[in-house]
């Protein structure tokens, strides 16, 4: 009985993920379509404010999963140069009085500095190294910010950050932050997408699969190792100018080691190495806590839990292993051979 | 001051030591960082908190049953999250995660229910102090001192002299061929989680009693630290973890009070990076460790 009930439960599975294949283009534009028609729809601040979260996690793990999922070393940065990038940004707006579009290009390149900083001495190792070090420069980045007080507000934060302005008009609604932040989510998956199916891409999945012979094959692993780690900084960085400007309050309690850990989860739930797996993961774990209030002080405890359960049943995610592409080949292979009509997914 | 600063440094250096054996053990045997090894020390000192505080048991009775039950604990992050992993030869940063998972769950199980203030920790060896020249010593410290030097010659005899230890050494090399010889490769493994687990449990035990009282923070800091420690010795290696954890805490102890104290925690992180930078195979580690 059970293993019936299982049986028809995989079957759906594959054939809802034969339709998805089938039909990616169509499920892309309506997706799409549906997230601009939010703020059409809906001007509920705190409907938009929970989209707008979203999106600014979806960059921070696409940029996480450049390291994690794809190059397969564990970073517990990510929250620290989304903390840079804020930081950075908020200050070169409100001391130098710079405009949103430089100040989030320089934040850009802040962080990623401190990327290259941080993947100077731990990247030239294996992987747990980077784990230790991150985490330690996750816990310094945070002590800086508490304890320089003239410079970053001390534990206070900064308050009062002016709202994003492109070319002297200020956008102070929900509606138009959400819409830049689709905007910024659309470019950093254009990026991570063109990176990870580009030769670099080949590499970066070489060293993960194994380093010792994409070594042999002459791929030069400390630089692709260090460059993704520096793009990948990059992309927190730009989330983090984003969101302080969306925000207009800043303080060090955002960005710790467990804010990073929650990155890492979303990641590991959602598909480690898969674009839409991250998606996923974000979004569903964005919203998890907003929906179920009460779980709100376990919500690490569930985490933790989740990590284990996650590699012990499904190593790389609910949608890691995942090839639509693959899919979609072999569906239109069978369709040909059947020499029925293109539509051989849908019954199935 | 500055031999008051020894003394208090050599002090908490020997804590260090014991965890970063734990770490130490544990890569022997799996080239693995058990990165529960943090929450499992934390588990300890609260285990004998609510035993002595919040139940009245005496030492006598409460450490063997902490020891007890971080042993179990011990076994159990072998058994749950990494015996199924090596089963299925998974790859290593699944393993990593996975003690993750664990460390963070015992960290939160224990906030949630027990609470994220600093509670006050019964002193059980309270003995009185002696002064020598300019430095006050308590026999707190003294006591410390002597476990841990007790416990690291039993730890290294048993490693490098007797025939369990030749079985870790070769379940490290290659665990297929230690099968074959007769090892018991699953015992083998869990023994090694069991006794860091409970190296771990000493150690929270003796720094509660130590600084008299414990927060919910002390997994993460000193997780970093015995780590920062275990590198710097040269993971794998115990006379490494044991001078590692000593250097870590002279160091921090006198740059905490010539330098800055609120960056006490930064220091072992600062020294990481230095061992990382120059000699990432640590002070007594082997050349070709891991280098890539």
């Amino acid at each position: 009985m059970l293993k019936q009930s299982n049986g028809t439960l995989r079957r759906g599975w594959n054939s809802f993920l034969r339709f998805l294949a089938m039909h990616q283009t169509v499920i892309l534009i309506v997706l799409v379509a549906a997230t601009l028609a939010l703020p059409l729809v809906t001007s509920n601040r705190y409907v938009l404010r929970i989209g707008t979260l979203c999106l600014t996690n979806i960059m921070l793990t696409l940029g996480l999963n450049l390291v994690t999922g794809y190059m397969g070393q564990m970073s517990f940065g990510q929250a620290a140069f989304w903390g840079i990038g804020s930081y950075a940004g908020t200050l070169l707006i409100m001391r130098l009085g710079l405009s949103t579009i430089p100040a989030m290009i320089l934040a850009v390149v802040i962080s990623g500095f401190f990327g290259y900083l941080v993947a100077l001495p731990s990247l030239k190792l294996k992987g747990y190294y980077l784990t230790i070090v991150t985490m330690g420069f996750c816990e310094i980045v945070r002590l800086i910010e508490l304890n320089w007080t003239s410079f970053t507000g001390g534990a206070l934060g900064i308050m009062n950050i002016p709202p994003i302005s492109i070319f002297g008009l200020e956008l102070r609604s929900a509606q138009a932050t959400f819409f830049i932040a689709f905007i910024l989510v659309v470019l950093v998956t254009l990026v991570v997408k063109n990176l990870v199916n580009s030769t670099f891409g080949l590499s970066i999945k070489a060293i993960r699969d194994d380093d010792d012979v994409a070594e042999t094959m002459g791929i030069n692993i400390v630089k692709v190792k260090r460059t993704t780690f520096v793009i990948s900084a990059m992309i927190a960085g730009l989330a983090g100018a984003f969101y302080a400007q969306y925000a207009t309050f800043i303080h060090p309690s955002i960005y710790t080691t467990a804010a990073s850990q929650e990155l890492i989860v979303m990641i590991i739930f959602g598909g480690l190495g898969s674009i839409p797996g991250t998606y996923l993961g974000a979004i569903a774990l964005t919203l998890l806590p907003e929906i179920m209030r009460d779980l709100l002080e376990y919500r690490m405890l569930i985490y933790g839990a989740l990590m284990v359960i996650m590699m012990v049943l499904k190593p790389d995610g609910l949608l890691g292993s995942l090839d639509l592409g693959l899919i979609r080949r072999k569906e239109l292979e069978r369709a040909a051979k059947v020499g029925g009509g293109k539509k051989g997914g849908k019954g199935a | 001051m500055f031999l008051q600063q020894i003394v208090n440094g050599l002090t908490i250096g020997c804590i260090y030591a014991l965890v970063a054996i734990g770490y130490s053990l544990v890569f022997g045997v799996l080239r693995l960082i058990n990165f529960a090894n943090g929450a499992v020390y934390m588990l300890g000192a609260y285990l004998m908190y609510i035993m002595m505080s919040m139940a009245n048991v005496t030492v006598a009775l409460a450490l063997p049953l902490c020891l007890a039950l971080t042993g179990l604990v011990g076994f159990l992050v072998d058994f749950i999250g990494l015996r199924p992993l090596r089963a299925r030869n998974a790859p290593r940063m699944a393993a990593l995660i996975s003690t993750l998972g664990i460390g963070t769950f015992i960290e939160n199980a224990i906030q949630i229910w027990i609470g994220t203030d600093t509670k006050a920790f019964p002193n059980f060896l309270d003995l009185g102090r002696v002064q020598i020249g300019g430095a006050v010593i308590s026999y707190t410290q003294v006591v410390i001192f002597l476990i841990c030097v007790v416990l690291m010659a039993v730890l290294s005899l048993v490693v490098y002299k007797t025939k369990v230890g030749k079985s870790m050494l070769a379940v490290s090399q290659n665990t297929n061929c230690a099968k074959l010889m007769g090892i018991n490769v699953k015992g083998i493994i869990a023994g090694t989680f069991v006794v860091s687990a409970m190296l771990a449990c000493v150690s929270g035990a003796l720094v509660g009693s130590y600084y008299q009282n414990i927060d919910t923070t002390m997994s993460f800091t000193v997780g970093m630290k015995t780590f920062a420690a275990a590198v710097l010795g040269g993971v794998g290696s115990l006379p490494g973890a044991m001078v590692g954890g000593l250097i870590v805490g002279l160091a921090e102890a006198i740059g905490a009070s010539y330098i800055h104290s609120g960056y006490r925690d930064a220091i072992a992180f600062g020294i990481l990076i230095l061992v990382l930078l120059i000699k990432p195979s640590g002070i007594f580690g082997k050349q070709n460790v891991d280098k890539m």
